[in-house]
């Protein structure tokens, strides 16, 4: 049995060891998050970098803003908050990539709407082209006819349909 | 020198006027058998002489530019903008393009040439040249009106001229700034001589699809162009910009990549209009919004319609290009309109498991990726009229639209060749796909492994799939080329590259398309390795170290150095690997006088696995110590050598074919014998051009 004063103090280690281990994971998430958001956020100096990338020292924006992002990170805010809080106090052109609200869903929307649209429009139209099998009345009894088939399939190991391989370029 | 120039603007604008208008009243008159006092075919004639007049005219022009630029004739308003005496000789033969007017007269100059060689060889078909000389004096009759009326190159400066100019752009003075315009601008103009010949050829209802022939050579050449000049650009903004990365899908940098898009559309599937009479319509629509979009992309970089860090020539010429860009498009429409019936398929699609519709496929993927770019570009002027606020349309909202289309496209490239034309079999798909399929898994399996894992974050999801896709498709390359090399190699005796040499010689066109193919994947293994781009950032005194990935930075130093251009303030850093120094670099920054702008110039320390690149960002204004930024950026050396491979394969499809290049020779020599390999050669080993 361990004594009640041991079991105390790995207590206290355990726990400091899980505050530390948290603190770091936090500090690691709270690191990923910074350099994720920095880079969904402009700088508004005219250079049209990102945030995260901005590299003009003495620029009047990046080291503000970047401090702003890092307060609000410490602070728990959520991505949504911090993008209309930057938004507000710089203009909407302040974030990298229009955020899902009003018109600004068609500028997600639109691209791989118009890609399905195309992909299924090939299919419609190859559908459309591709010739379709007309019943044809052939002799299957002619003997000749059986010969030839049965010839042909034996030279082209059994497969009937024309294949062509040509240039590729 | 400048009434000289102005001149010579004059004149070529007159002999372009002559040659648009007396070649349409000519072709008009052939057209319906008129007959008038100077018969059709000799006015034809003299507007075909005064085209190649038009050339010499615009050469003088910018030939009186670039002296004014050498001689620091700075009552040029132009040379005093965009020179200075002190600016080194390269950079003042570059001032004819660092500005909007000189661009614009590069534009003219290039269009002057690629006419030249075009009238020169009107043999080739003296009618469909014809068509296609009055068209292109059409382009260059709107460039030589902005230029003697819009955008004036050799205006004087008012009043008294300065003793000294106020010097080119910081970006501009780095040595790629001297060929990436040109090329971009090759690639850009060169487009208007297809865009040309398949309106003339449309016109003129010209039979059969030999201006697809005649005009093969020039669309992979401006193609070509158009690639070197993109890739060169993106190394530029690497080299330059100091901010880590090649391409920031800014406007200007979209704007190229567009016509490069439409134009990669039209290469592929104007094959199937030579194979197989198909597309024709596609064909024609492609190469016209081909040509629309490369005088988009100059609109967008002049008009300040939207906004670009790269737009270094901007003014309100804007209103001449939207009115070019209607009068472009009602001809395109009207003609076709007329026309249309012209171009009926021979052949229709027989299954959707063809050669045919992978190349269907691929053109809707272009098509996508080109739309993505054009809405992403436009959308913050759509924003702004609708919701009366512009929004940013950055790289984030790239990443996540254009990216996976483009890993489609990228898997596509490995698919289609592997498709019979007309029809696959399930046997042959099995035959080909079983490798390629393996190699996927495999690098799939391996990646995970070594400790990747895709579903963490976006960036390593597109970086797994493009790795795991461009081992599929290599594979699939490889074993195209060693099955033709085995089948040449057991006919001809030859050892397994001779073959291979020969087999690509035989099929200039198809091999060096997989070249290019291969060129496209390396390409993108290089752009994949940007999801483990790492960066940090410290101050650095004089003997202080700094470690990145395997690397070990020591500063040795700060100096300082000045000449007539700029002064300089630059880092010496030591780089260690391993306890062992592997080189020294010396990151700047400077200021150049005449401008009163500050550059950055990158240190790079680039190998195969990839790239050291270090920033000296200035002094910290707090602490008066320097700050060294560096960047570890995995692969960026297999995006310049996938170029390499590309231009390579794309020289290579432009030669001719062996056989194609013996059989005149044969045809003239006495029949004999035909050697064993030449008679039993496999239809699928001959060229096919």
């Amino acid at each position: 049995m361990l004594s009640k004063r041991l079991r105390s103090v790995l207590y206290l280690v355990v726990i400091a060891a899980v505050v530390a281990f948290g603190a770091h994971a936090a500090d690691t998430a709270n690191g990923a998050r910074y350099q994720k958001l920095g880079h969904a956020i402009m700088c508004p100096c005219g250079c049209n970098q990102l945030l995260g990338e901005c590299n003009h020292v003495g620029c009047s924006y990046s080291d503000k803003m970047r401090s702003q992002l890092a307060a609000s990170i410490d602070r728990g805010d959520d991505d949504t908050t911090i993008f209309r809080a930057f938004q507000d106090e710089y203009g909407p052109t302040a974030l990298a990539a229009p955020m899902f609200t009003g018109l600004n869903q068609f500028s997600w929307w639109l691209p791989p709407i118009v890609l399905l649209l195309g992909i299924g429009g090939v299919f419609v139209v190859v559908r459309r082209w591709r010739p379709r099998a007309v019943a044809m009345p052939t002799p299957a009894t002619d003997p000749h006819t059986l010969v030839l088939e049965h010839r042909i399939r034996m030279e082209t190991g059994g497969d009937l349909r024309r294949e062509t391989r040509g240039d590729s370029l | 020198m400048p009434v000289f120039g102005s001149f010579s603007l004059l004149l070529a604008l007159a002999l372009s006027a002559y040659t648009l208008l007396a070649g349409a009243f000519a072709l008009r008159q052939l057209a319906i058998r008129g007959r008038n006092r100077i018969p059709p075919e000799r006015l034809a004639e003299t507007a075909r002489r005064a085209g190649i007049a038009s050339f010499f005219a615009t050469s003088a022009a910018a030939f009186a530019l670039i002296w004014a630029a050498f001689t620091n004739d700075f009552s040029v308003s132009y040379i005093l903008h965009h020179s200075n005496r002190a600016l080194p000789g390269a950079y003042k033969f570059a001032a004819l393009w660092s500005g909007q007017e000189g661009s614009l007269l590069l534009w003219a100059w290039l269009l002057a040439t690629y006419g030249f060689v075009l009238r020169a060889r009107h043999k080739v078909d003296v009618r469909l040249t014809a068509y296609a000389s009055t068209i292109l004096a059409g382009v260059q009759v709107f460039f030589l009106l902005l230029l003697n009326f819009a955008a004036p190159p050799f205006a004087l400066v008012q009043g008294a001229v300065p003793a000294d100019g106020f010097g080119l752009n910081p970006l501009l003075q780095y040595p790629e700034m001297v060929i990436h315009p040109p090329m971009l601008y090759l690639g850009y103009v060169g487009f208007t001589v297809p865009f040309a010949f398949a309106l003339g050829a449309l016109m003129m209802r010209y039979p059969g699809e030999k201006w697809i022939h005649i005009t093969r050579r020039w669309t992979m050449v401006t193609w070509l162009f158009l690639t070197c000049g993109i890739f060169l650009g993106a190394h530029w903004a690497y080299s330059v910009l100091g901010w880590g990365g090649y391409w920031g899908w800014d406007p200007v940098e979209n704007a190229s990549l567009m016509p490069w898009l439409t134009g990669t559309a039209f290469l592929h599937s104007v094959m199937m209009q030579e194979k197989r009479g198909m597309m024709k319509n596609w064909n024609v629509w492609l190469i016209f919004s081909t040509f629309m979009l490369s005088i988009l992309g100059t609109l967008l970089t002049r008009s300040g319609l939207v906004s670009s860090v790269h737009a270094f020539a901007q003014s309100s010429i804007g209103s001449w290009f939207y009115a070019f860009l209607f009068i472009v498009l009602a001809v395109c429409i009207f003609t076709f309109i007329l026309q249309r019936d012209h171009l009926k398929s021979d052949h229709k699609i027989e299954s959707m498991v063809s050669r045919e519709s992978s190349f269907l496929f691929n053109n809707i993927i272009f098509l996508a990726a080109c739309f993505t770019i054009l809405w992403g570009t436009l959308f913050p002027v759509l924003s702004e009229y609708v919701q009366g606020n512009r929004v940013t349309v950055g790289a984030p909202w790239y990443n996540r639209i254009a990216v996976p289309i483009g890993l489609s496209l990228l898997a596509l490239m490995g698919l289609g060749p592997l498709l019979a034309w007309r029809s696959s079999s399930l046997r042959s798909i099995r035959r080909n796909f079983v490798l390629p399929s393996i190699a996927i898994i495999a690098t799939a399996v391996a990646l995970l492994a070594i400790g990747e894992r895709p579903w963490r974050e976006q960036g390593s999801l597109y970086s797994f799939v493009a790795f795991s896709v461009a081992a599929g498709v290599i594979t699939a390359i490889a074993s195209e080329f060693l099955r033709g090399a085995h089948v040449m190699k057991v006919q001809t005796g030859k050892n397994v590259f001779a073959a291979t040499l020969l087999l690509i010689q035989r099929n200039t066109r198809r091999y060096g398309g997989y070249i290019v193919h291969f060129g496209v994947v390396v390409i993108f293994i290089g752009l994949a390795g940007s999801a483990f781009n790492r960066s940090t950032e410290q101050e650095m005194d004089f003997r202080q170290s700094m470690r990145v990935g395997p690397y070990t930075l020591v500063c040795q130093g700060y100096t300082q150095d000045t000449n007539p251009n700029y002064d300089s303030e630059y880092a010496v850093l030591d780089v260690y690997r391993n306890g062992k120094k592997v080189t020294q670099l010396a990151p700047e920054k400077r200021f150049y006088v005449a401008s009163q702008q500050v550059s950055t110039m990158v240190a790079n320390h680039s190998t195969l696995a990839w790239d050291l690149y270090v920033i000296y960002a200035g002094q910290n204004p707090d602490t008066n110590r320097p700050i060294i930024k560096v960047f570890l950026n995995p692969l960026v050396a297999w995006i310049w050598i996938g170029v390499v491979i590309v231009i390579i394969g794309t020289l290579v499809a432009l030669v001719p074919n062996l056989t194609t290049v013996l059989s005149p020779a044969r045809a003239r020599q006495p029949a004999k014998k035909p050697a064993r390999q030449l008679v039993s050669e496999p239809a699928t080993l001959r060229g096919g051009d």
